[in-house]
């Protein structure tokens, strides 16, 4: 079956969507002419262009015909590539921005003492832009084409998924800029203001029906297992955003807001959200990812649909529960923090049923890691979301957190389920996607997958050993004490005992950067439509190999 | 029993189980935080901050000073003894965002009020390694040289007062001039700022007579950090939790 | 689109017979190891929530079993690692300097508590050898602006310098130029005497009329030839040793703008048995008196 782009049907969608782009562009030459400060009227011009370009974008794609890839096609793949682009730009962007905010722990010369080249403003940009510009444009892209081919249905509504990622983009850009004119509501990977958050609330609503409305449109009877996950992180990420950024602004036409709770209530809310985020955005999103990549690619069947069944509505239900202890041992009362630790405990099984279901994929297939490095990025990648889900656990035991919290070991936790997890996978589901996408044989290189396979995998190695020992070693210096039962150290003396970890951290970094060029570089190549000439490692022949066990 | 295909089959159902089974963890933990009188720690001392201050707290908010500075002293024996009684709940309900931060780069910062002189604040901020040569933290020396803008106080002293924290009418109307009053030697109103504000402290804190400059705000803050609750007073058995 | 259950060739499984894009899923049993592991970990929660202060209910939560309270175990692990340390402290107090440095035990006991109590306190100002920086004394040389006697830096420590407490040492050097005192020539004169002190000058008649200023204006505290009052903070000027820098330029910014420079108290922040400590500590460093 066809389904044909027949613009025509749209029509009366686009002047509704032409007028409130209209209307959007009102409101942001409003905010510009009646700004209280320097930074809204940037951001209000931001919003008019955006605006008018969408208005542009709706004429345009109403005058000119389908492009020459969509032509006769089922799906909507080209909002799907946009998807691919930007995250690989945003990837690149945000590992640089971390490299650079690396080595300015390193060499702290590298602040240049300027506003807007401080640490204290550049480290939210790092952790938005991986976080938020990466990995949420990666889940975008992905769950657009995983919907589909899962539902066997074409994405729902035709200007609305762009509008998605579009309007999701701006948002990153607002926020982005923002920070650097130090715009932050000072919360964790929630740093945007109040009127970033608005906007951000409605393009996840349009997200959500986007993504609703295509399974409505199934041809499958069953909602495909990668699809719960999307959901649960769509649903879950829209409530914590919600809540956590209840907040009243000092003026309608200014970036200033005050949070709604304060104190003790705003810690828990805000880490209730920050763990979730982790939870849901950076675990159940990707989750989504694995579930359909890992057994696309090694073209195997999933290992087990009850334990998905299992660890989905565990995984769900607990995780939300873990946050508290990112609090252990402050002015939280302590009966919240038992309950962060002991969910958080039992949240170690339910996370490693993904982890079982992604290996055990790979049952009968495991040669395929041998002739296959997009494979063996997506199999690294489940093989360190194990072991950070079993890091995390740990890290939540009060007794462990009591060393590892405020130090450098937390950032190494990060890291590894960040570098080794999130981006791993997202990396082997960018190099799986754009030859469909651009209609390639295959990638311009798989010598280059693999090198950049190695060198990011030494690079994360790197990076998070130089934590554990700079975490682990800081903790364990602000609590030493002599014989006589006085401190041994003082504050600063375990600052400077940072620095080669700090140093070889940065190296590590640089090396995940250089991994993400070459990649960028492979990518940019395939969609050009070039192959390298290259000897292709030979798979075994025989579909049927030896069971893995 | 529900049959699991079930809910596969139907988006709606998954999404509302999904909704319930995620909304659960929160409203347990979250909730009783409102309402279980343990919460907060009965103590005396506490008052809204300074319009100045609240403007120098701005700054530390916008600079991102929490992703290196915890103000959040764990009730572990070394913390203690290294930075000062563990932080009570109550020193942070004002504290709109909270600033308990999550990282330690550099020292917790929640009892620094007192600890240093305004002098070293000054040179410290300008440039961190001048006094500190151990120290990864950038320097700010652009603080020293802007303008503090007021003009607008007041509307932040409303928002706070909108979510919670008390300001009087009459503190909203004096805000502009108890910034000047709080950092300028030459204003008046320094009593009146006092009964306003017990415990705040009046000094041109960034030595610079000639205005009242955005260091001067970020210093009022940070010196009065951890100095309102009064310990003297303080049960701590009757607040164990 | 339900379709035939069949049997996967490599591992024997059964699939469940759906097929999304190619993808088929088994109907593995779950691991038996997952789920006891799994079962462990509930088991292990639910025992923790009996015996520690777990769920909230109406009015208050459940305080468990054990009654345990962190507030309440840091209060006695501080409480505890203060009794290991009572024989010591007690004897401290009672002691004079002079039995201190006799006890080598005591001596020992001392330093350790002061060198810490430094490193943790004074040292972002000092410096962590104690050789401060601009504005900032160096503790190691025998110059002390307030008096370098056990007693006296325990009241320097204790009660600070210009801070906020009222017993604070407070002295005033003023702004001769600002306060309009002196002139710019006058106080270049008076410059030029202050570093005759220590060092040569060339400029022998701007020495001679510094000398009448100097007479006139500064020996009240910083008596005859220089030599300084401690009890008014007013440091010796011919020792060579510059707080605020020793070049000409320093010294006519010292006179003509004053200097005030702060330590804060120390008495409501550390016990008297660490400002004690404390105090030899740094009277052992290099010149106490």
């Amino acid at each position: 079956m066809t389904m044909s782009n027949n613009h025509g049907e749209t029509t009366a969608a686009s002047y509704a969507v032409g007028l409130a782009l209209a209307l959007g562009a009102l409101l942001g030459l409003f905010l510009t002419a009646r700004a209280v400060e320097p930074v809204m009227v940037w951001h209000g011009i931001l919003f008019l262009v955006f605006c008018a370009g969408g208005i542009f974008l709706l004429i345009r794609w109403h005058t000119a015909g389908p492009s020459a890839l969509d032509t006769g096609l089922v799906y909507n793949d080209a909002v799907t590539r946009a998807g691919v682009v930007v995250s690989m730009f945003w990837g690149v962007v945000g590992f640089l921005a971390g490299l650079a905010i690396a080595l300015q722990l390193a060499f702290p010369v590298l602040n240049f003492d300027l506003p807007w080249t401080n640490f204290g403003r550049l480290r939210p940009l790092h952790t938005s832009a991986v976080i938020f510009a990466f990995g949420g444009n990666v889940l975008i892209a992905t769950s657009f084409h995983v919907v589909q081919r899962t539902c066997r249905a074409r994405l729902a509504g035709e200007i609305a998924p762009w509008f998605v990622l579009w309007g999701y983009n701006l948002f990153i850009v607002i926020a982005a800029t923002g920070y650097l004119f130090g715009v932050t509501q000072s919360r964790e990977y929630a740093e945007p203001e109040w009127y970033a958050d608005l906007w951000l609330t409605l393009v996840w609503v349009v997200y959500l029906l986007v993504f609703l409305g295509t399974l409505w449109r199934r041809r499958e009877p069953h909602i495909y297992v990668a699809n719960w996950f999307y959901l649960a992180f769509i649903v879950t990420i829209a409530m914590l955003h919600i809540i956590n950024n209840l907040a009243v602004p000092v003026s309608w036409t200014g970036t200033k807001s005050y949070s709604l709770f304060s104190g003790v209530q705003d810690a828990l809310t805000q880490w209730w959200y920050g763990h979730n985020a982790v939870g849901f955005f950076l675990t159940a999103g990707f989750l989504g990812i694995m579930y359909y990549f890992v057994p696309k690619q090694a073209q195997r069947p999933v290992y087990s649909y009850r334990l998905s069944i299992i660890h989905f509505w565990s995984l769900i239900f607990l995780y939300i529960w873990a946050g508290p202890h990112h609090l252990h041992y402050t002015a939280l009362p302590q009966w919240a923090q038992t309950l962060g630790m002991t969910f958080s405990i039992m949240l170690w099984m339910p996370s490693w049923g993904g982890m079982i279901n992604g290996l055990m994929t790979l049952s009968g297939a495991w040669d395929k890691l041998r002739t296959d490095p997009v494979l063996r990025m997506l199999v690294v990648s489940v093989a360190f979301y194990g072991m950070s889900t079993f890091e995390g656990p740990v890290m939540s035991i009060r007794a462990v957190n009591s060393l590892s919290h405020y130090t450098d070991w937390t950032i190494g936790h990060v890291h590894s389920g960040a570098l080794g997890w999130v981006a791993f996978v997202s990396f082997g589901a960018l190099y799986a996607l754009t030859p469909i996408l651009w209609r390639r044989q295959r990638l311009y290189s798989l010598q280059l997958v693999s090198a950049h396979f190695w060198i990011a995998s030494i690079g994360i190695v790197l990076y998070i050993t130089a934590m554990w020992v700079s975490g682990i070693l800081q903790g364990l210096m602000w609590r030493a004490y002599d014989n006589l039962g006085f401190l041994e150290y003082s504050f600063v003396e375990t600052v400077a005992a940072m620095h080669p970890f700090y140093v070889i951290r940065a190296i590590g970094g640089a090396l995940f950067v250089i991994g993400a060029l070459i990649m960028a570089y492979n990518l940019w190549r395939t969609v050009r439509g070039d192959l390298r000439v290259e000897v292709l490692p030979v798979p075994r022949p025989g579909p049927a190999m030896a069971p893995a066990e | 029993m529900i049959r699991h295909a079930t809910i596969e089959r139907n988006s709606i159902l998954l999404l509302v189980l999904i909704l319930i089974v995620v909304a659960i963890g929160g409203i347990v933990q979250i909730a009783p935080l409102f309402y279980l009188e343990s919460t907060i720690e009965k103590v005396q001392g506490m008052r809204p901050y300074t319009p100045l201050e609240l403007a120098g707290r701005n700054i530390y908010v916008r600079e991102g000073c929490y992703n290196c500075h915890s103000q959040m002293i764990r009730s572990l024996r070394d913390e203690v003894e290294r930075y000062g009684p563990y932080s009570l709940a109550a020193e942070s309900m004002y504290d709109h965002p909270f600033q308990w931060g999550s990282k330690r780069t550099g020292p917790d910062l929640a009892r620094v009020g007192g600890r240093y002189s305004d002098e070293w604040h000054v040179e410290h901020l300008n440039a961190p390694r001048a006094l500190v040569p151990e120290s990864v933290m950038p320097g700010y020396p652009f603080l020293a040289r802007t303008p503090l803008k007021t003009a607008r106080i007041a509307d932040d002293l409303r928002a706070n007062r909108a979510v919670g924290v008390p300001y009087t009418d009459e503190m909203i109307e004096t805000a502009v001039m108890d910034v000047r009053a709080q950092a300028d030697p030459d204003a008046d109103g320094a009593e009146d700022l006092r009964a306003r504000y017990p415990k705040s402290q009046v000094r041109d804190f960034d030595r610079n007579p000639a205005m009242v400059s955005e260091l001067d705000a970020l210093i009022a803050y940070l010196q009065m950090l951890g100095t309102l609750v009064d310990f003297d007073v303080y049960k701590p058995e009757e607040n164990l939790r | 689109m339900a379709r035939e259950r069949e049997i996967d060739q490599p591992t024997g499984t059964e699939t469940t017979g759906h097929e999304w894009d190619g993808i088929k899923e088994l109907n593995t049993p779950l691991p038996r190891w997952w789920l006891w592991t799994w079962y462990a970990t509930i088991v292990w929660a639910v025992g923790y929530w009996v015996l520690m202060p777990a769920w909230p209910l109406v009015n208050s939560y459940t305080t468990g079993l054990l009654g345990h309270s962190q507030r309440a175990a840091v209060a006695e692990s501080i409480a505890q690692a203060r009794q290991a340390q009572s024989g010591y402290v007690q004897r401290i107090q009672a002691a004079s300097l002079a039995d201190i440095e006799g006890d080598s035990t005591l001596l020992e006991f001392a330093l350790a508590g002061g060198r810490s109590a430094f490193a943790v306190n004074c040292s972002q100002c000092h410096g962590l050898g104690a050789a401060g920086s601009l504005g900032y004394p160096n503790l190691n040389d025998d110059d002390w602006l307030w008096g370098g006697t056990l007693d006296g830096i325990d009241q320097t420590i204790r009660f600070g310098i210009r801070s906020s407490h009222d017993d604070a040492r407070v002295g005033d050097m003023p702004a001769f130029l600002r306060d309009e005192i002196l002139d710019r020539a006058q106080i270049e004169d008076v410059a030029a005497y202050v570093l005759s002190l220590s060092e040569t000058v060339e400029d022998t008649e701007a020495v001679a009329r510094g000398a009448a200023i100097f007479a006139e204006q500064c020996v009240a505290c910083h008596q005859d030839g220089g030599t300084g009052s401690p009890e008014l903070g007013a440091p010796n000027l011919a020792d060579g040793i510059w707080l605020y820098g020793g070049d000409r330029a320093n010294v006519i910014q010292t006179i003509a703008s004053g200097r005030a420079g702060v330590m804060p108290a120390w008495v409501d922040r550390l016990d008297a048995a660490t400002i004690k400590q404390l105090a030899i500590y740094v009277h052992t460093l290099g010149g106490g008196e």
